[in-house]
Formats: C-alpha cells, structure tokens, sequence
C-alpha cells in the first residue's frame, strides 16, 4: 500500500534538479567531515549512496556522466589521483542504471542486497587503483562498504523524505 | 505494474554502456596522465578554488567544537597551564643560554675547517585546516598556501620533531605529507653513534621503521634520530624518531628496527613551516658519496 502511494507520488512530482544537487552538496560535505582514527575507517561514502539513490531512481537525469563529474570533485577534495573517484563512481552508475528497473520492484532488504554489490565494486575499482599507483592495501577501507550497504535503507527513506512535494494534493 | 514506469525510458539519448566506455577511458586517460607526469596541478589548484570553501564548511563544526572547548576551559586549568607554559620558558631559556656559547664555537670551527655555514631558517605559522580522510594515506592541510609564499618541499615541524613535508600547494592551503606515511623516507642520523641511515613511515600515525641496518650496526633502543641533511630537502639535525625496539633475527640480514616519532601528530593545531629550500645537492661544495641513501630519499621527493 504503502510503496504503491511512494510510488505514485514519485510519478506526480518528479524530483527536481535543484534537490538532486543539494542532495549531492550535502553528501560532499558529509565525506568531507574531519574524520579519523576508527570513524574514518568506518566512514561510509555518502556521496556514493546518495549517487546510486539518484541513479536508480532519476536515469534520466542523473547518469554515468553527473557521476563523473561529481567522482572528479571528489578526487580533488580529498587529494586522490585525478579519475579514481570518477572510475569508481560512473562504474557504480552503470551498476545502477543496470538494476534501477529491479530495484524499485523490492522492498528497502533486498535493495540493500542488490545495492551492497554495486557499492562493493566501486569500492574494490577506488582500491585497485590505488593498489595499481602506489602498491599497497589497507582491508579496513572495506568496511566503509558493508557501513553503507546497510545506510541504504535508511538514505533512500531519507531522500525520498526530503524529495516529497510540500503540498501534497492528497491531503487537502 | 510496468506501465506506472514513467515513458521518458525510452527517450534516452545514448547507450549506457557507450558512455561508460567513454567515460571511463576518460577516467583512465586521467589516471594515467596524473600517476606519471604530475601535469593536472593547475587544473587541481583551479577546482580546488570551488570545493574549498565547501571544505572549510565541513571543518567548520570541529573548529567550534574546540572554539566551545577553549572557552568553557576552567580557571584552575588555565592556571595549571600557565605554571607548566612558565617552567618549560625558564628551562628552555637556560637551554638557549647554553647553547649561545656552542653555537658560536661550532661557527667558529666551521669558519676553520672552511665548511659551510648552518642556517637558520625562518618559519611561519600554520594552523591545520583539516586531515585527510582517505584511510591509505596520511595527509594533513595547512591553512597557508602559496599566497603565502608556501613552496612545495618545505618541511613542517612542530615545537619537538618533524612531522612532514609539502608536498602540494593551492592557492590557500598546502597539503602536508607525513613522515609516517606509507613508504614515505626520510633521511637520519643515529644523533649518538652519528650513524646514517633511512627511515621509512608504516603508515601508522607515529610508528615508522627503519629497514636495511646490518644487525652488527651500532643502534639501540631509545636512541634519537636526527635529519642527516644529506638529500637536500631536511635541513640537518632536527629530530625525527626515537628507537622503540630493536630485533635481530639471524635468519634475516638486516635488523628489524621499529621507532616512533618525536613529533606527535595528532596533539597540535598548530605547525610550523621552514620557509626557504635548503641549497640543492649539487650546489654543495662536496655531495657526500651516500648513493644508496640519496636514490631512497629522492624516490619520494615531489
């Protein structure tokens, strides 16, 4: 009932631009908290979920092409080789644009476990890049993945939250 | 259930999988160009112009954390710290007093022995703007950057040991990498026995190692490791490491030497800059014959 009523909504009030954008500032600027010591390694890639949230749910508009160049912003943010971010991030677009049509079919448990791969991936291209330049790994940057794997659920409500048209015409 | 789908699927401009060949041939065109040839640094310096003021925005709940920390800060506390700030200023002015003579002694004898004088070099203040957060690397940005005539190759201390070096300049912050970084090396001096050798960050935040010291070399632990000044980038005698522990394995020809280093990293907000280059190697009046030392360091020079 409930996803049937999301799901018409999402059809009245497509998401706009501006949201998608500010969405995507708020990510950086999460990613870009003073993290450290454990917390960094725990850190899950917000710009990552909220990436893969638009990709799935707005093709149309934010595809493989936004994903790089948001991937390029944060390669300069946090000093990273120019392309390591963007490799990862329009990878993971693909992933999604690959599963969007799947994904709004299940509920928010199994899109956790249809997102966890695609996020895996970008994970594993940002680490074999570097693995490839600078020679060597740290395993506990694979945690941040499974810590956003499991926001998914809580993201996605979020997002959609804050998507939701004010006036609801339903309602009045 | 399909046909709640919106339409404009159908409406796409190209194929998803072109362009994420293309994109991703972009990706790899500017991994490749920026690993090997270091030639994207303005095009980086120019998109750090917009995405530093998002970064100052992020630190900026820390910062009024520590701003809220300063104020509520007791009077007893401040008290306590006065008292200790006093005692270090006498101690360290008895220490400057004892040093005045030596100095002018070791000018005195360097004039004689027709050696180059040891400068000072000036300093200036940074304050940490934030840390890096990408959990292979350790990086730091300082809040001055070339506007304030920063130059990549600086070396950062603090008030006790090196913590690292410059290693990227925007416009204004600098990026500091630490000597404790992966693989980062510095060259030393054992400040007791005058041995010299290299000393290599593990990635960890304060310990680093030193690799390829023969086990009959003369090192113990709590020994101090001074820069040697011999790669033309650390200014010489400053000090870097202390030994924490010293294994020899027979099996293996090389001793396992793990140290810690004297600057603690995570304690301060405040860095100081040694502002002007040391002379490059060439330009000294004899480069010491030290070729396995040299190529170590220069590998990781910028």
């Amino acid at each position: 009932m409930s996803k049937s009523l999301s799901r018409r909504q999402e059809f009245i009030a497509p998401a706009r631009g501006r949201r998608i954008a500010i969405t995507l500032f708020v990510a950086l600027l999460l990613n870009w908290l003073p993290w450290n010591g454990i917390g960094l390694a725990l850190r899950p890639d917000f710009v990552a979920l909220v990436l893969l949230y638009w990709c799935m749910r707005e093709p149309a508009r934010v595809g493989i092409g936004i994903a790089w160049l948001v991937g390029i912003f944060a390669d300069v943010g946090d000093a990273s080789l120019f392309g390591q971010h963007a490799l990862a991030y329009s990878v993971m677009a693909f992933g999604a644009y690959v599963l969007h049509r799947r994904v709004q079919m299940l509920s928010l448990r199994q899109q956790t476990l249809q997102v966890f791969p695609v996020l895996l991936l970008a994970y594993l291209i940002y680490a074999a890049v570097h693995w490839q330049v600078r020679g060597y790994l740290d395993w506990t940057y694979f945690l941040g993945c499974v810590v956003s794997a499991a926001l998914w659920a809580p993201a996605s409500l979020l997002l959609r939250a804050f998507c939701r048209p004010r006036s609801d015409p339903n309602t009045l | 259930m399909e046909n709640t789908q919106p339409p404009r699927f159908f409406r796409r401009r190209s194929n998803p999988a072109a362009r994420l060949i293309f994109f991703m041939a972009l990706s790899f065109a500017l991994l490749f160009v920026d690993a090997r040839y270091q030639s994207l640094e303005s095009l980086r310096s120019a998109l750090s112009m917009l995405t530093y003021p998002v970064q100052r925005l992020a630190s900026l709940p820390m910062e009024a954390w520590h701003a809220a920390d300063d104020f509520f800060t007791s009077h007893e506390d401040l008290i306590r710290e006065n008292a200790e700030l006093r005692r270090q200023r006498t101690l360290g002015m008895q220490a400057l007093q004892q040093s005045q003579p030596l100095k002018a002694e070791n000018e005195h004898l360097r004039e004689l022995l027709g050696m180059q004088q040891r400068v000072g070099y000036p300093t200036l203040l940074a304050e940490i703007a934030y840390v890096e957060r990408d959990i292979f690397r350790r990086k730091l940005y300082l809040d001055k950057g070339a506007q304030a005539q920063v130059q990549a190759g600086e070396v950062v201390m603090d008030d006790t040991g090196v913590v690292g070096q410059i290693t990227r300049v925007y416009p204004q912050m600098s990026e500091v990498t630490l000597i404790t970084d992966k693989d980062h090396a510095v060259p030393v001096q054992v400040l007791r026995s005058g041995l010299r050798t290299v000393v290599f960050g593990s990635g960890d935040t304060t310990r680093l190692s030193l690799r390829y010291v023969p086990n009959e070399a003369d090192i113990q632990e709590g020994d101090l490791l001074v820069t040697s000044g011999i790669d033309g980038t650390y200014p010489p005698g400053l000090p870097v490491a202390t030994v924490e522990q010293v294994e020899h394995d027979p099996a293996y020809p090389f001793a396992r030497i793990q140290c810690s280093s004297v600057a603690g990293v995570n304690r301060h907000r405040q860095l100081l800059i040694l502002t002007g280059l040391p002379p490059r190697v060439a330009d000294r009046p004899a480069p010491e014959p030290e070729a396995g030392d040299e190529q170590k360091s220069r590998r990781r020079r910028p």
